[in-house]
């Protein structure tokens, strides 16, 4: 068993892990946190996507020792008191799924490429999505949602900083 | 799938990773960025019984200058090389084709030294490094060799560093003000390439003063394309097609699912043709 001490959605975790725990079994069975879901067995569909120290990977990648003194955020960790992320409101707005499965690594993906590059085009938003698969969609609303989600965060970072100024 | 159970130890620095690699002799694996070496553990095709993770050595990230090189250490990340403002002005090649690897996700954690100390022969990294000229420093409990990246690649997964080894840095020689491009062939999104050429070219005004070709997924290791770039030199509209078209000689290509020999011979000739002129600009 290896120490580790995890900071997962703003909250300081210390656990014994067994050095072959995958962080996508960490996260769900020791702490619960199901939200983040595993598609395939190959590194391929993306479903398992979480940010860690702020930039998404694949959680069935990753083991959980190498999260040790880093800040991991999930799908559970995004939604605030006011209300769900911009990045949530659209999928839903959007209709951006049907079964569901792909959706919170979807998100996270998608809260990455719009923190990169908030002025994607269609076609960056397709590549940046590359890495997720959906079965049920055909995209073209996971494409609409990222896009009105764009616009929303754009405004929220232009409030906040004229806020700060 | 879970992998097998293993020890795990992450050293923080080169000389204790080496420590480490020695203790656990045949039994011990090295972990980068995990992105090829995870998969393999959890379908169980492989079961060491130390892993030594890199990822906390920190001088073993990063890309410096050094005289007419850059060096561009292992762990620097798929994401941090396509990103590297010193890659883009000296190694452009390395920077677009780290940018064509896998998803955004898997750029974040892969890494350059893993992915050549890997070796796969469909991985976008060998050609670049290869067109380039690139020096592999490779690092044992003896000190430091540098091998010419001719002969790092010795076969399918086979690279010149041995046992108790450790790949450390990647060292290019700087061409800068030379264009270079990376052209990758896939039919889906998201997958390893079928055929990949990376162009390096000096020239100007259409003509090739010196073209260096790398091919991916050509052979069992990264190749050379000689004959082309023999017939590039001085060339300029349509002699640049006509050496292009020299692009898969010498080579024999694997047939697979994805395409057979004579359909990656007929890719790397068209490959080739576009990755010259978009890096000369044409
Ligand atoms: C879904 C998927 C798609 C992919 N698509 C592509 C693609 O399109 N193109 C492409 O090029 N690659 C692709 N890859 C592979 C990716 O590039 C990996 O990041 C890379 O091959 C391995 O780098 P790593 O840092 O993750 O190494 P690891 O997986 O940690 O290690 C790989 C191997 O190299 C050894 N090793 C690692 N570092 C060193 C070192 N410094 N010294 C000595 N030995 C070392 C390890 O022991 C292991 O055997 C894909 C991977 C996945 C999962
Ligand atoms: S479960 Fe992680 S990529 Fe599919
Ligand atoms: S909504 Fe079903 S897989 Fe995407």
């Amino acid at each position: 068993m290896t120490r580790i001490s995890v900071k997962v959605d703003g909250v300081r975790y210390s656990d014994d892990v067994e050095p072959r725990t995958l962080l996508v079994h960490y996260l769900r069975e020791t702490l619960g946190k199901v939200g983040t879901v595993v598609g395939c067995d190959t590194s391929n569909c993306g479903a398992c996507t979480v940010h860690v120290d702020g930039r998404s990977v694949k959680s069935c990648n990753m083991l959980a020792v190498q999260a040790d003194g880093r800040e991991v955020t999930t799908i559970e960790g995004i939604a605030t008191d006011g209300g769900l992320h911009p990045m949530q409101q659209a999928f839903h707005e959007c209709h951006a799924l049907q079964c569901g499965y792909c959706t919170p690594g979807m998100i996270m993906q998608a809260i990455d490429l719009v923190g990169e590059n908030p002025d994607a085009s269609e076609e960056e938003i397709r590549e940046g999505m590359e890495g997720n698969l959906c079965r049920c969609t055909g995209y073209q609303n996971i494409v609409r949602a990222v896009q009105q989600a764009a616009g929303v965060m754009a405004g929220q970072a232009a409030s906040s900083s004229q806020a700060g100024e | 799938m879970i992998p097998v159970a293993f020890d795990y130890v992450a050293p923080e620095s080169v000389e204790d990773a080496l420590a480490a690699l020695a203790e656990a002799g045949d039994e011990g694996k090295v972990l980068a960025g995990g992105q090829s070496l995870l998969p393999v553990l959890r379908m169980r095709l492989n079961a060491p019984e130390r892993v030594i993770d890199l990822s906390r050595i920190a001088n073993l990230r990063g890309v410096c200058e050094d005289g007419d090189h850059i060096v561009v250490g292992a762990m620097t990340t798929h994401h941090e090389v396509a990103h590297d403002p010193l890659i883009r002005d000296h190694a452009a090649v390395l920077a677009e084709a780290a940018s064509t690897v896998a998803d955004p996700q898997i750029r974040h954690r892969g890494t350059l030294g893993g992915a050549l100390a890997h070796a796969d022969p469909a991985g976008d990294l060998g050609a670049p490094v290869l067109a380039l000229d690139a020096e592999l420093v490779v690092t044992g409990m003896g000190g430091e060799r540098r091998v010419p990246a001719t002969e790092f690649f010795t076969d399918l997964f086979e690279t010149a560093v041995g046992d108790g080894e450790l790949l450390t840095a990647i060292r290019i020689p700087k061409h800068t003000g030379w264009g270079g491009a990376y052209e990758k062939f896939v039919r889906v999104s998201h997958q390893w390439s079928i055929v990949g050429v990376a162009a390096v070219v000096k020239g100007s005004g259409g003509t090739v003063e010196q073209a260096k070709i790398g091919l991916t997924n050509m052979g069992s290791t990264p190749l050379r394309a000689s004959a082309a770039e023999a017939a590039l030199a001085g060339a300029s509209g349509e002699a640049i097609a006509a050496a292009a078209a020299k692009a898969a000689d010498g080579t024999t290509p694997p047939s697979d699912l994805n395409g057979a020999s004579d359909y990656r011979a007929h890719l790397a000739r068209v490959l080739t043709r576009r990755a010259v002129d978009r890096a000369l600009g044409a």
